[in-house]
């Protein structure tokens, strides 16, 4: 019981009611479930880059390229559906999450094949793909009256008073929850960022593993391209510019350890809702959307701070206590 | 190169393995030279207007300040570490100076708060990543979320100007014929940094630390103190960079040099220096500056739009690092 509370998704879960406890000492309508329900939904497009950002992490890699994949796939998409019309969501969707997962396979080939450093692949792409948006669509934006009604519904078609953007959330925690806990893929991604080396000596490809990781990340991230350009109706260069940051800071203050091997699906989501939180609570709180930048910077440091502490080991470090003395 | 005598059998024992001129002609820096040159032989054939000295020396303005923060970020990359926030530590430099612009502060006052920003900026990281043992990948992005952050807090949409003329010298001033102030000063740099990375004992260090740290540690290097000092170095460089680009653009926005770490980082990988450390050499980087400061020259010079360059310079990051990797794949 004492470690169930002392764990890292218990802490994060604790700060996040405590966050919502202080907004409702002012300002009560802000946990209404009708409006917590809509942060959530405000909330989905983050979680769903996390769960993939945070698998990539895990292998001891790091994907930048998410939300250039995004805009990329979103672009791509509305382009379908005003050159035509009468393409059935099913097909859209199938499209999104067709390029997103050729795009993150890019980024895995070239990290398994090529041993370069994810950090520069990721870089690398998410310059080319922002660039090929741009010669895409030359530069032009796809506006709110030039896509369908049917494109645009899709996320916000209700299920159960909820809409279909939520669920998917949901069903994409689920669904990773399962394969990270459940299945030998998800073991391997654990295994691949806690000790390479033992990794491969039980059999376990290194560079392969990876390649999956940034496969799931790309597919997710086409399709978020999707419902992101679908939800806010408008697709240009521009979308969602800066916002692999927050998926990695989601990751990080969720508990997930950049060198590898330590995080869950938990963490991830409970990291990206700690975001989505602050997000939706600044103009309420009468605070400038100025601050939050600066808001989620000092989280990200705070966090990687706190966690840092957590798993200091216990160790003896002989050298570093002689260097102190001396 | 200096030689031990070892005095029982006569021996001599090199101190360094010798470079015969083949490798050197092989090296990285040389193949990045060729690729300079045949941009530039490619850019003068392409546009009439390339091959022009006032043109040549306004294409330098594309680099120099960018190159100064790569020569202290490759320092950085080489002893294992990096830094996220440079960016975003122009943003903060220019919103302070801009500040006290407002107070009537003059140009030396100015320069030294650019500098003085920077240098906190750079403690601020150099402390959390040395003190407290987090890794700078991730204590980089949040502090680049927070430098800038600070900014939009403090300007959100408006932007700060009005600066003395005086101040104008450090973008646009000009110390001989068409040599501006910023080439000079990145010239200058390049030597000191070539210096300080090839012939001193604190470059040896920034090798050895970035090759094996604990390694280094047992061999009596103090580690974290090499390497704060390297991310004052990166934060004084940016701060130095910021009074350069806010003097040539003239006024602050929050949004100044958005986007630049990538720039810089794809800069010092071009160069040679690799990402996990340990290798790397300052001319690399001085070439591997002008390589792009061309390229995105030229191809203005063409009016491809920004966009279309950046494809390019992803295109340049991932290819030169991959072709030799294939290379030696198919020779295997």
């Amino acid at each position: 019981m004492l470690r169930l509370l002392a764990s890292r998704e218990a802490l994060l879960l604790g700060a996040i009611a405590v966050l919502l406890a202080l907004i409702a000492t002012r300002f009560p309508a802000f946990v209404a479930p009708s409006n917590l329900a809509g942060v959530f939904n405000d909330t989905a497009p983050l979680i769903l880059l996390a769960i993939g950002q945070m698998i990539v992490i895990l292998t001891k890699c790091i994907d930048l390229s998410v939300a250039a994949n995004l805009a990329l796939t979103g672009m791509v998409v509305a382009m379908i559906n005003v050159a035509a019309p009468g393409v059935p969501v099913v097909v859209i969707l199938a499209v999104a999450i067709g390029l997103g997962t050729l795009l993150g396979m890019v980024n895995g080939i070239l990290v398994w094949k090529l041993d370069i450093p994810p950090i520069v692949v990721t870089l690398g792409t998410m310059t080319i793909f922002r660039g090929i948006i741009f010669l895409l669509s030359e530069g032009s934006w796809v506006n709110s009256h030039e896509m369908s009604p049917a494109f645009k519904a899709f996320p916000r078609a209700e299920i159960l008073g909820q809409p279909v953007l939520s669920w998917i959330a949901v069903l994409a925690v689920i669904l990773f929850a399962v394969v990270m806990t459940r299945t030998s893929l998800g073991r391997a991604f654990y295994a691949v960022g806690g000790n390479p080396h033992a990794a491969t000596y039980t059999g376990i490809d290194v560079g392969k593993t990876q390649f999956w990781a940034f496969t799931i990340s790309g597919a997710l991230a086409g399709l978020t391209g999707y419902l992101w350009v679908s939800r806010y109706a408008v697709a240009y260069v521009d979308i969602a510019s800066g916002f692999e940051l927050d998926v990695v800071a989601a990751c990080v203050i969720g508990g997930i350890s950049i060198a590898g091997g330590i995080g869950t699906v938990g963490g991830a989501l409970l990291g990206a809702i700690f975001l989505g939180v602050i997000k939706n609570a600044l103009p309420v709180v009468n605070i400038s959307p100025f601050w939050q930048l600066a808001i989620s910077g000092s989280a990200i440091i705070i966090a990687v701070a706190v966690n840092a502490r957590a798993s200091r080991s216990k160790g003896r470090i002989i050298l570093k206590t002689a260097e102190h003395a001396a | 190169m200096t030689t031990t005598t070892d005095a029982s059998t006569g021996r001599h024992i090199p101190d360094r393995l010798r470079s015969p001129l083949e490798a050197r002609l092989k090296s990285w820096e040389s193949l990045l030279l060729l690729v300079a040159i045949a941009i530039f032989i490619a850019n003068s054939l392409a546009s009439p207007y390339f091959l022009n000295a006032w043109n040549l020396s306004d294409a330098t303005f594309n680099f120099t300040e960018k190159a100064m923060i790569g020569f202290a970020m490759a320092l950085l990359i080489i002893s294992g570490e990096i830094d996220l926030s440079v960016a975003s530590i122009i943003a903060l430099a220019s919103t302070a100076m801009g500040a006290a612009v407002q107070f009537g502060v003059g140009t030396p006052g100015l320069v030294l708060i650019g500098l003085g920003t920077g240098l906190i900026c750079g403690a601020f990281n150099g402390v959390l990543v040395t003190r407290m043992g987090l890794p700078s990948i991730v204590v980089t992005i949040g502090s680049m979320s927070l430098f800038r952050g600070i900014s939009y807090i403090v300007l959100g949409d408006q932007a700060y100007g009005g600066y003395p003329s005086s101040f104008a010298f450090f973008g646009q001033g000009y110390v001989w014929w068409v040599i501006s102030f910023e080439f000079a000063l990145f010239a200058v740099l390049a030597v000191i940094y070539g210096v300080l990375l090839h012939k001193t004992n604190f470059g040896r260090a920034v090798y050895a630390i970035g090759n094996n740290a604990t390694g280094a540690m047992f061999s009596g290097i103090r580690v974290e103190r090499v390497k704060f000092t390297l991310f004052l170095l990166t934060g004084l460089m940016s701060g130095l960079a910021a009074i350069c680009l806010t003097s040539r653009l003239g006024s602050t926005r929050p949004s100044i040099g958005f986007g630049w770490e990538l720039e810089i980082v794809t800069m010092v990988v071009l160069g040679g220096v690799s990402i996990l450390g340990g290798s790397g050499t300052i001319p690399g980087v001085v070439i591997a500056a002008f390589v792009m400061g061309l390229v995105t020259f030229g191809l203005g010079l063409l009016n491809v739009p920004g966009i279309v360059m950046s494809i390019v310079i992803g295109a340049l990051l991932i290819g030169v690092i991959a072709l030799p990797r294939l290379w030696a794949k198919w020779r295997a």
